[in-house]
């Protein structure tokens, strides 16, 4: 059995060492947020927290997580009030919303590493996550939104 | 007296052949060696040094170690040496920036199969204070740049051979992973012709 703290919970799943993380949070644990989409680290719609970095939980063996903090989309807030959460809100960044979560946890790196960050370091950051119904422009403008948010409340 | 003016003439004469002929052999040394930043050295310890150095100037201009070398800030990848997808930069410590560090999809090993990400424990690119490019450069200007500790990670010569012939992120280069191509030597053959080169006085190619 392999113990995991998943959004500050512990769970115990019966997974071989080399599983992709991703296998776990989803038909393991059932968190299904996150979403599978190439399975080669080329996409991003697998992005979720790895100790507060981005990483790509399709190519993650479920080893690499043992003794770190992982957090996936359910866990960014307890009930949705990241700043980056409320400006996709207030942006209507989604279409379709297959990659969002992905998105979303990418964009929340890049704002803790970078509160106010240029039209170019958001294109630096997010280039990896990419989205078939190209929502780019509301995805940029809900980075900005969401610096705003993240300067005048905080995190909570 | 006529008789002995003409010997110490003759005898004067002979000692200006001698020191000409000296300033001649120096001189001709000397044009072996202006390449050298080993001081004075056998001719042939120049030619042995510069050719191994030619050999390991085709591997690290292979994409193996060239990749991760780039004369810009974005990796490169793939046989052709192309611009890494995903706008992936070098950042401050050559690990990536933002949500796009190296470490978020190369893990410490390689993934099985075609075209998934390489891994190591250790992937990174030269930092953003000294990046050390290898793309572009001939073998003049590569091998200079190895052998400047201003311009190579602060190595001494004894440090570049103990790096070439142990890092873990070189040997990386001789397990690429399925789909991509070795360096053109072994890396026993490498690291052989690396101290051929440093041994016979690290000379620099012509």
């Amino acid at each position: 059995m392999i113990q995991l703290t998943i959004n500050q919970q512990q769970y115990q799943v019966d997974a071989p060492p080399e599983m992709p993380l991703l296998w776990v949070i989803r038909d393991l644990v059932g968190l299904t947020g996150t979403k599978y989409g190439c399975g080669m680290a080329q996409c991003g719609a697998c992005t979720i927290h790895l100790d507060g970095e981005a990483i790509r939980s399709c190519v993650t063996p479920v080893s690499k997580a043992v003794g770190k903090k992982i957090t996936t989309i359910e866990g960014l807030s307890a009930d949705n009030s990241h700043p980056v959460q409320r400006a996709w809100l207030i942006e209507d960044a989604p279409q379709c919303g297959y990659c969002q979560s992905g998105q979303i946890m990418s964009a929340a790196v890049l704002l803790k590493e970078n509160p106010e960050p240029s039209d170019q370091d958001i294109d630096d950051a997010m280039s990896g996550n990419i989205c078939r119904c190209g929502t780019y422009p509301r995805i940029r403008k809900a980075i900005h939104t969401a610096a705003r948010l993240q300067k005048e409340g905080g995190i909570k | 007296m006529h008789t002995n003016n003409f010997s110490s003439s003759l005898s004067l004469k002979k000692s200006a052949c001698i020191v000409l002929l000296a300033l001649a052999v120096y001189v001709g040394a000397s044009s072996f060696k202006d390449n050298s930043v080993a001081g004075s050295r056998p001719l042939a310890d120049s030619l042995v040094s510069k050719k191994a150095f030619l050999s390991v100037y085709d591997v690290l201009m292979s994409p193996r170690c060239m990749n991760c070398h780039p004369a810009g800030d974005v990796p490169l990848v793939g046989e052709d040496s192309k611009l890494h997808t995903q706008n992936v930069k070098r950042g401050k410590e050559g690990k990536g920036m933002y949500a796009s560090k190296c470490a978020n999809c190369h893990t410490d090993k390689n993934q099985p199969g075609l075209n998934m990400p390489p891994g190591n424990p250790n992937w990174h690119m030269p930092p953003a204070d000294m990046k050390m490019v290898f793309e572009g450069k001939t073998p003049r200007e590569l091998a200079t740049l190895l052998l400047d500790p201003s311009s190579n990670g602060h190595k001494t010569k004894e440090d570049l051979v103990k790096h070439i012939a142990e890092d873990g992120l070189v040997l990386a280069g001789w397990d690429p992973g399925e789909g991509r191509k070795q360096p053109p030597l072994s890396h026993e053959e490498f690291v052989k012709q690396f101290k051929l080169w440093m041994d016979n006085g690290a000379y620099l190619p012509d």
